[in-house]
């Protein structure tokens, strides 16, 4: 193998589309490594940075002073609502969005000032943008062929790329003869045969059906453990990003709320709106009646719960208490902190378990999940760990 | 069941039910009034003055033919039309595409210009013609510019010859085609032309592989229609122009033919040749465009 620098811990080493490519399809390579192919290759970079990027839209900014270091080799996702400042983010990263302030890095090689055909990214869009006028093949070979590779190691780089999303048999379709899952293989070909320093993905699976989507979602994990591709995704799915990214970036109006590893932003969110947005469903407004450290008493209306914020919150201070669905446990006698009784308004069956809303007698409404069947107008007493139970300051509306 | 009654022939179902899977049902007598017309507006005088052009007093049903083709004056007239067109049309397509295609979403700008362009249509082609002759005429504005800058010291003669007609056939088609243009542009996904731009196409490279490529359907279509507009151009090649002379269009030739010389069946020989000639022409941009960007026959859609 040529040398190559060293990569995020994830996806391995780098390799090249040919060699995974000969994999998928069993076969063995016996022709030397071209020449030319090398600068070609060998293009993974250090890191990427963006510092204190911002895009003003009028008088609003769709994203303000997004600060991120991304290493060669990384899966990053950008995760949040619409307006969060996502995709924009990614338009500023490919350059079809100048900046209105703010640099971009590309190790020590300033990028921002450069149109997007001169950054040499590869993107894959939300409507899979393939030309309706040129075939797989053609596509696919697109970015090759801009970038003046010669004919014959473009068509064999093309060919090697639809093994790999196992699309051979369609080169000579055109795009609408295809279904959207085909299509949206050929768009992530079409962005990996460049082999580019960075693949955008801008809610690349959004446009697809459930079984589809977790299906190609395997696949481009699939893809980045075996290539190596520095890749930013964007998504408003936070089980996407949970699944697929090595790191989370979380943004709510054009603000960067928590940047993490998956586990850390599912186990650990510092703000209330992560929580919300990553599955804390349950959220009850209270004031802080005391602290110690990190364990902080609330009161809910006439509950008292007991809860872990990501710092010491001022006694007497609002709050949000968030719990997950999944944390909160039927309980049949028994004490100990945060029982709660509630009467059962809605069950739903969810296969392994019953999804519950209930009320509080104070009327506070909870989620919870149940493993008995359980009936409109039962009481049931249900518990949560005070480490399961989340307490943040209110979001701020008015940012 | 071996004994049971054998099951008898599968009978085939009534004749207007296998009709109307084929489509064909008693609402197709709603295209009745549409028919008539057609045939008895296009089809009827069409085939009428085919039979014309082959009406002649001598045994040859060609001869009509035959004396257009030499007939130097008559022959001239398919090289003067073609020399007005081909210009016309380039110019005005040179002009209106980039300009379609940068008012994409233009929004309120759009509304405003389309109304201005309208507005020559609306005046008519011989109000237009009168207009431009002073427009153009030696005291013209044109000229008392030119004179005034001094870029000329004589006026120019743009009037009663070849250019005044040009720009006439200019001015008066250039509307049409823009807003055709402007309705096709519109159905063109930037989306394209960004995804080229990340993939590292160049502005370049853009245009001539995405855009022009997309564009091709829409602007066969319209340099078709501005052929033929240009193509029988006559009332401003009578007006303008030098009719006897350097604008003599196939146009202008057949409508000597028929009402000065009276003699209708070159007149219909004259209109026949026209319409080949617009045919042809039409036959090679439609060519032309299939070769830029093959049709695709769209299959299923997932």
């Amino acid at each position: 193998m040529r040398p190559r620098l060293p990569t995020h811990s994830s996806g391995g080493s780098a390799r090249s589309v040919a060699d995974v490519a000969d994999e998928v399809q069993g076969t063995v390579r016996t022709d030397a490594p071209d020449s030319n192919s090398l600068d070609e290759r060998d293009r993974q970079f250090r890191e990427l940075r963006l510092d204190g990027v911002t895009r003003a839209f009028g008088t609003t900014d769709a994203l303000r002073d997004f600060t991120i270091t991304i290493r060669g080799g990384e899966f990053v996702a950008f995760l949040g609502p619409s307006g969060s400042g996502k995709s924009t983010a990614l338009n500023c990263l490919s350059g079809l969005l100048p900046l209105t302030s703010g640099e971009i890095w590309l190790d020590d090689r300033r990028i921002d000032t450069l149109p997007p055909e001169r950054r040499g990214f590869a993107m894959v869009f939300q409507n899979y943008a393939l030309f309706p006028h040129l075939d797989v093949r053609r596509n696919v070979g697109f970015g090759l062929r801009m970038r003046k590779v010669p004919k014959p190691e473009t068509a064999r780089r093309v060919a090697e790329a639809l093994a790999l999303v196992q699309l051979s048999h369609k080169a000579e379709s055109h795009p609408a003869q295809l279904s959207g899952g085909e299509q949206q293989r050929v768009a992530i070909a079409r962005a990996i045969v460049c082999e580019p320093p960075l693949v955008l993905m801008d809610e690349p699976l959004s446009n697809l059906d459930a079984k589809l989507r977790l299906e190609m979602r395997t696949e481009i994990r699939r893809l980045h453990q075996d290539l190596g591709l520095t890749t930013v995704y964007v998504t408003h799915d936070q089980h996407e990003a949970l699944s697929l990214a090595d790191r989370i970036v979380i943004l709510r109006r054009g603000v960067v709320e928590q940047v993490g590893v998956p586990s850390e932003v599912y186990t650990e969110p510092q703000t209330d709106f992560v929580a919300g947005f990553i599955g804390y469903r349950n959220a009850l407004p209270g004031n802080v009646v005391e602290g110690h450290g990190r364990r902080t008493n609330v009161a809910v209306g006439d509950l008292q719960l007991v809860g872990t914020s990501p710092a010491a919150m001022p006694p007497g201070g609002n709050a949000v208490v968030r719990i997950r669905p999944d944390d909160l446990v039927v309980r049949h006698g028994g004490d100990g902190p945060n029982q709660i009784p509630l009467k059962v308004e809605v069950v739903e069956y969810g296969g392994r378990e019953f999804v519950v809303e209930g009320v509080t007698p104070g009327g506070q409404r909870l989620y919870f999940t149940a493993s008995e069947a359980l009936r409109p107008g039962d009481s049931v007493t249900v518990a949560v760990d005070p480490e399961q139970v989340r307490v943040f300051p209110p979001t701020e509306e008015g940012r | 069941m071996a004994t049971g009654t054998a099951a008898p022939p599968a009978a085939l179902p009534p004749l207007s039910k296998r009709l109307a899977e084929k489509g064909v049902t008693p609402r197709l007598l709603l295209l009745l009034p549409a028919v008539v017309f057609a045939l008895g507006l296009f089809v009827y005088p069409f085939l009428y003055g085919l039979g014309l052009s082959f009406t002649t007093g001598s045994a040859s049903p060609w001869s009509n033919y035959q004396e257009f083709f030499s007939d130097p004056y008559l022959r001239g007239t398919i090289w003067l039309t073609v020399r007005l067109a081909v210009p016309a049309v380039l110019i005005i397509l040179v002009a209106a595409m980039p300009l379609a295609l940068a008012m994409r979403g233009a929004g309120r700008a759009k509304q405003a210009i389309t109304v201005i362009l309208l507005f020559p249509i609306t005046l008519g082609t011989v109000l237009l013609s009168r207009g431009l002759l002073n427009f153009l005429g030696p005291a013209g504005w044109v000229n008392r510019f030119l004179l005034d800058t001094g870029l000329i010291d004589q006026p120019i003669q743009l009037t009663y010859n070849y250019w005044g007609v040009l720009f006439a056939i200019i001015i008066t088609d250039f509307p049409l085609v823009f807003l055709l243009l402007l309705s096709y542009a519109g159905g063109i996904d930037p989306t394209y032309e960004r995804a080229a731009a990340v993939f590292g196409a160049s502005a370049r490279q853009r245009f001539f592989r995405v855009t022009l490529p997309l564009f091709a359907p829409g602007l066969a279509i319209t340099t078709s229609l501005a052929f033929v507009l240009a193509f029988g151009t006559f009332p401003s090649a009578l007006l303008l122009g030098e009719p006897a002379g350097s604008t003599r269009t196939m146009g202008v030739a057949a409508y000597s033919e028929a009402f000065q010389q009276f003699d209708y069946p070159m007149a219909a020989t004259v209109a026949m040749l026209m319409a080949g000639l617009e045919l042809l022409v039409i036959v090679l941009i439609l060519g032309l465009r299939s070769r830029l960007a093959p049709t695709v026959s769209s299959g299923r859609k997932g």
